[in-house]
């Protein structure tokens, strides 16, 4: 029974409940292949996105993916690089999601292009000023290189490589979660961004969302296997989470705060925190709230010790993260250029102006399409390799015979 | 002796000197005039940083409500003119109101064709790009569509092309998925008119508010004016350097 073989035991392979899972998932990448080429065919004039808002809901999806792909690694080097034991039985299953979530992430980009058919002409013509062009060298390199990490933490022979292959890897993923925080950081024009503080910022935002999406997949693996998670391994994915949630509160603060300090910056600052309509609301009420305070608490909360709400607790921080990236991106564009500070502007051209967007389906299909690319990869690979993590596992089997 | 006593003692000389000055000067005068024109670059030839161009606007004479620029913009380009958040617009007309003051100006927008232009830094793969007369341009060939120039250009000057384009310019090649903003009218440039639309019709409008030359060249129009009167670059807080400067604001 050679399907039998990649199961833990024939009553965890569940082939139904398997290909019924990868069904929902090909069936929510066909819509986005369906509105890849509708949009190939008609153009940008279907999304909400417009010459003020350049970079809409496709880009929130994708630039999340990106970053908690480079956090989600943060396992796998807790283990390889810090010698942590209990992390180290996760690193397979870290770096596996870290591919399949970079993957998601940039087949969003990729589909959202104006022309998205010259990917070639991306990779083969390097303006090496542009933050743009490093990224893509660190997203290639980062497959390459978290495949190889993969190689050898599963490969017994190839073992002893894993330390040093872990280090590359990790100081990989904090040049590449610096780069992707510089896109925003280095649009030196623009109120909302302009910031040296968005690289370490964003290198923070990528261990919170990283280490919730791993907690998410763990949870659903040991579901699926009918096992409990070890409460003390439980204990201690929870309170680096919540330590991750803290630090990423207090980045967010300090940016605000300089913010305001620069007298130019205040009136963007008074738009994203007060008077901005939707973007404060994801603000308080997204950002930080559901996917900081509220997390906190839960954790450190009387059921904090229960799977249950710390899976609820990292399903939030995944959500606030998506919050974040809107009021960020989308937000940080809505803000009107000051060409003429001390002046106010007006003109056909929307200048001096809240810009307006309405994302439609077509920009919603893109989005989920990353996380949809991200889970069948995700799925497929945890049924034909050994990506569960063992050493819990095997303590646990021992306990119960 | 003076030479003036032998022209006029010898009328046949002075005659003949007169018809050969004529013939000398017919002979030369298009070749002088073909020179100029020579100068303005042969088709094969690539641009030269020997030249700059640039534009100067004077918001004092820029009227209020006038928007010839733009319609000659449009009609040069082809472009559409219409004015939705999803439309290409490469020069407009900007209003502004000093907060304290309340002093009105309207001024037209459009490229500032900066020294070190933002949108060339941040492009992937390198298709904004600066020519070596000063020109910032985008390669239509090489244009992924990523609009990360967009969000880089300080003076919102470009578009992103939204939908499938019909009936173009032949001249001024746009698509669907590109991004793309003012040339300086790159075309008539590059066949050696040294102007463009927006210039002309303001000049046929009589307003006369936009000056359009070599930066570089001490002689030209727009360099002697630059010497002469004080001129503003618009967010010269950010050290771009731009070929538009404005007078008056």
């Amino acid at each position: 029974m050679p399907s039998q073989e990649f199961c833990l035991s024939p009553r965890e392979c569940k082939p139904a409940m398997f290909w019924s899972l990868m069904g929902l998932g090909g069936l929510v990448l066909l819509g986005t292949l369906a509105a890849f080429f509708y949009l190939e065919h008609h153009g940008h004039v279907m999304t909400g996105m417009n010459n003020q808002i350049v970079w809409g809901l496709p880009h929130v999806f994708a630039v999340f993916l990106i970053v908690a792909a480079s956090g989600v690694l943060n396992v796998a080097s807790i283990g390889s690089v810090f010698g942590k034991k209990m992390y180290k039985a996760r690193a397979p299953l870290s770096g596996l999601l870290a591919i399949a979530m970079l993957a998601g992430g940039l087949i969003v980009l990729v589909l959202d292009l104006g022309r998205p058919e010259r990917l070639i002409v991306a990779m083969t013509h390097y303006n090496f000023k542009s933050i743009f062009a490093w990224n893509m060298i660190f997203y290639n390199g980062f497959f390459a290189i978290v495949g190889l990490y993969l190689l050898t933490l599963m490969d017994r022979r190839l073992n002893p490589w894993s330390k040093p292959v872990g280090l590359i890897a990790f100081l990989w993923r904090l040049a590449l979660t610096t780069a992707t925080g510089s896109i925003f950081g280095f649009l030196v024009a623009r109120a909302g961004y302009n910031s040296a503080l968005y690289a370490p910022m964003f290198i923070i935002y990528s261990f919170s969302y990283g280490l919730a999406a791993f907690i998410l997949v763990q949870s659903v693996m040991y579901k699926w296997n009918e096992i409990q998670v070890d409460e003390r391994i439980l204990a201690r994915l929870k309170n680096l989470l919540a330590i991750f949630i803290a630090a990423s509160l207090y980045f967010t603060a300090v940016l605000h705060l300089t913010n305001m300090y620069f007298a130019k910056q205040w009136e963007f600052e008074r738009f994203i925190l007060f008077d901005g309509g939707i973007y404060p609301v994801l603000f308080w009420g997204g950002q930080v709230f559901l996917g900081g305070i509220l997390p906190l608490l839960l954790i450190f909360s009387q059921a904090g010790r229960h799977p249950a709400t710390v899976f609820f607790a990292a399903l939030l921080v995944v959500l606030g993260g998506h919050f974040q990236m809107y009021v960020t991106i989308i937000g940080g564009q809505a803000f009107p250029l000051d060409l003429f500070p001390g002046y106010a502007e007006s003109s056909s051209f929307f200048d001096g102006v809240v810009a307006s967007y309405t994302p439609t389906v077509w920009e919603l299909l893109l989005g989920i399409g990353g996380i949809a690319t991200a889970f069948l990869i995700t799925t497929a690979a945890v049924r034909v390799l050994k990506f569960m993590p063992q050493d819990d596992f095997k303590d646990i089997e021992l306990q119960a015979h | 002796m003076s030479e003036h006593n032998l022209d006029s003692d010898n009328p046949d000389r002075r005659a003949f000197l007169k018809a050969g000055a004529v013939v000398t000067g017919s002979a030369l005068a298009p070749g002088v005039l073909l020179y100029g024109v020579a100068q303005a670059r042969a088709p094969e030839e690539p641009a030269s940083d020997k030249v700059r161009w640039g534009m100067l606007i004077d918001v004092n004479k820029c009227a209020n409500g006038c928007d010839d620029c733009v319609t000659a913009c449009n009609e040069e380009n082809g472009l559409s003119g219409a004015t939705g958040p999803q439309d290409s617009q490469w020069i407009r007309k900007l209003n502004i109101r000093h907060l304290k003051s309340g002093v009105e100006t309207s001024l037209p927008m459009l490229c500032q064709h900066c020294e070190h232009p933002p949108c060339v830094d941040v492009c992937p793969t390198g298709a904004s790009m600066k020519r070596a007369d000063g020109i910032v341009l985008v390669d239509r060939h090489t244009c992924i569509g990523c609009r990360y120039c967009m969000m880089a250009c300080p003076y919102k000057a470009r578009s992103f092309v939204h939908e499938p384009l019909t009936d173009q310019n032949p001249e001024v090649p746009r698509g669907k998925g590109c991004v793309e903003s003012c040339t300086f009218c790159v075309q008539k440039v590059d066949r050696g008119e040294n102007t463009t639309a927006c210039v002309e019709a303001c000049n046929a409008a009589g307003h006369k508010a936009m000056l359009f030359g070599d930066l570089n060249d001490p002689q030209s129009e727009i360099a002697q004016a630059m010497k002469t009167y004080a001129t503003t670059e618009v967010r010269a807080d950010l050290r771009l350097n731009t070929g538009v400067r404005y007078r008056g604001i």
